[in-house]
């Protein structure tokens, strides 16, 4: 009865694709990101916080925008791919997953520098003692007992992928199969007269798949959070 | 030398210049909250460095500021026992053991270590600690005094070639105390691991320490035997032990159940004490606070005191004080007496004097435990 037309199985093919390739790629710099602001004192900290912060307060079609002129065919560092590698990823679906990334990277970083701000430096002390260098003692204490957090981190950054619009749009547009992930295939329906039914079905869909990941992210912190603490 | 330190660093108000060695066993480090007693551990283990000096550990210099050298913490081969465990609370209690033991320098590489080397047993560390049903458990369903007995175990399998334990028992109480005392004391005895032991109590420094090092405003005020130390009350006070007085040992030769009273012969004669648990021929430590022992320069009759010595006056107090501390030497054992300079004046003691010192039984420290060997 409530089977899935092709075009939006593709919808929510690429949607997936292109979150999970989002937070996949940023995973590791939010985390070494996350570490450096918990963690080290150096001049200009405050304007490297802002410059993490900035897809946050910046309306998302700016970010889009200058996406486009950096790494554009055209662009300072498109253009460079382009010419060393023959890669470009403006208007492809790789081009999204770098877009949703910018996008959600704040949150994940901000979820994750939280839990390591909150794990006590003095194990990581005891750490050194019984023989465990600092990049050791990184893997088996520190990244461990950030484990809650980053799966937060993760599942914010994946859903603030899932719902990325305005900086998808703007920098890799509306190709059909190739960039119209969820919300960009919403919008292209809304904007067609006699496709409510069709554009209903994606917001029900939209909806679903967002609160499965929420939940999915409760389930697996709740457990990480008990195998720490008991709680 | 086993230890060797000699360094200076300037925290703040405090300006810690500390010099001592240890040939073994068990150094404590005794002194008033603030002194500087945390900072000398923690340099020891590298986790602070100092401005200057040397310390060597086990024959091996570990930080030498002529030479620029400052290992690294996990490169020194120390292991650390902190006032609150640290325990790893993503690790059950095995993994937490195993932690240090799979990071600990492969035998090859300390052979020519002359200490503890290729360090103990898992089996046998978890046998003595007695933490063998804890080992599936996670830290928080310990006890305090678990935690601390598993800290302890994992310290000591990372090989070690020298345990420095920062007030272990200071956040635990009494009960759990000697849940964790008597392991301390089996550690050094089974495993030979040298010991700097850091403690505000002399009760736990007389029952397990060898050499006493009074530490006072980040210097080093006294270092020595424990026994030639702790008879020096003036240091102690300096150094914040208002309960300073005398240590003598003795070895228990006869109980009487009835009263519950044991007595205990030392050089100079026998001390009755209130000790029901001990066992006739156990030789311990007891600690006589000068501030329980009363002197008269005639023997007093009938009185309740079951303790009376005659001895002879062997020193002149030298602080100006309302309360001044006389020795008195009694064959050749030296009992402490903190008295009113007023009294001091009124019977005109001076050296040499005969006085009779007076000590009731039940001032005296239950001798706790005993243990010590």
């Amino acid at each position: 009865m409530f089977s899935l037309s092709p075009l939006e199985i593709e919808a929510v093919q690429l949607s997936l694709k292109v979150s999970l390739w989002a937070v996949a790629i940023s995973l590791p710099f939010g985390i070494a990101v996350a570490w450096v602001l918990a963690r080290c004192e150096f001049p200009g900290k405050p304007l490297f916080d802002a410059l993490i912060h900035v897809p946050l307060v910046v309306p998302p079609v700016v970010i889009g925008y200058l996406l486009l002129i950096l790494l554009g065919r055209n662009g300072a560092v498109g253009g460079w791919l382009y010419e060393t590698f023959g890669v470009t990823v403006a208007f492809s679906w790789q081009g999204a997953a770098v877009a949703a990334a910018v996008m959600a990277f704040p949150l994940m970083v901000r979820a994750i520098r939280l839990s390591i701000e909150a794990i006590d430096t003095r194990l990581e002390q005891a750490a050194r003692t019984l023989g465990a260098g600092p990049v050791d003692v990184f893997f088996s204490v520190t990244l461990p007992l950030a484990g809650s957090g980053i799966v937060v981190g993760v599942i914010l950054a994946f859903a603030r992928a899932l719902g990325e619009f305005g900086a998808t749009i703007t920098f890799v547009s509306a190709i059909p199969g190739e960039t119209t992930t969820l919300p960009v295939a919403l919008y292209g329906l809304a904007q067609v007269p006699g496709q409510e039914g069709s554009a209903i079905r994606l917001v029900i869909l939209s909806i679903v798949i967002a609160f499965a990941a929420m939940f999915i992210s409760e389930v697996i912190a709740r457990r990480v959070r008990r195998r720490i603490s008991g709680a | 030398m086993t230890v060797s330190v000699n360094i200076r660093k300037t925290l703040g108000a405090l300006t810690i210049d500390a010099w001592f060695e240890s040939a073994g066993g068990v150094t404590a480090l005794f002194g008033k909250s603030g002194a500087g007693k945390t900072s000398i551990v923690q340099m020891l283990a590298g986790l602070m460095t100092p401005d200057n000096g040397q310390i060597s550990i086990d024959g091996t210099p570990v930080y030498d500021s002529a030479t620029g050298l400052n290992l690294a913490p996990e490169r020194r081969q120390v292991g650390y026992v902190f006032q609150d465990a640290r325990l790893f609370p993503h690790m059950n209690v095995r993994r937490n053991l195993e932690y240090g033991k799979r990071r600990s320098r492969s035998p090859s590489r300390n052979r020519q270590s002359t200490s503890t080397g290729t360090g103990a047993k898992f089996d046998d560390v978890v046998d003595v600690l007695a933490i063998g049903p804890l080992l599936d458990r996670q830290p928080h369903l310990l006890s305090g005094g678990e935690k601390q007995r598993v800290a302890l175990g994992r310290a000591l399998l990372s090989a070690p070639r020298l345990l420095l334990m920062d007030e272990p028992l200071a956040a635990l109480d009494a009960e759990r105390k000697w849940e964790v005392l008597p392991f301390i004391d089996r550690i050094q005895r089974d495993f030979g691991t040298p010991v700097v032991y850091v403690s505000h109590s002399i009760e736990e420094i007389l029952l397990i320490a060898d050499t006493l090092v009074l530490i006072a405003n980040g210097g080093v005020s006294a270092a020595g035997p424990v026994e030639d130390v702790l008879n020096r009350p003036d240091l102690l006070r300096a150094a914040g032990d208002g309960n300073a007085g005398s240590v003598i040992s003795v070895q228990a030769t006869h109980l009487d159940p009835a009263y519950g009273i044991a007595t205990l012969a030392f050089a100079g004669g026998e001390f009755r004490v209130t000790a029901p648990d001990l066992t006739i021929g156990e030789r311990l430590r007891i600690r006589v606070r000068a501030r329980d022992v009363s002197l008269a320069t005639q023997r007093p009759e009938n009185v309740s005191v079951l303790n009376v010595f005659e001895g002879t006056v062997s020193n002149v107090p030298t602080t100006h004080g309302p309360q001044v501390d006389v020795s008195v030497d009694v064959g050749g054992a030296i009992i402490w007496s903190q008295i009113t300079r007023k009294s001091f004046d009124d019977l005109a003691l001076q050296p040499g004097s005969t006085v009779f010192a007076m000590v009731k039984a039940v001032a005296i420290d239950r001798p706790a435990g005993a243990g010590a060997p």
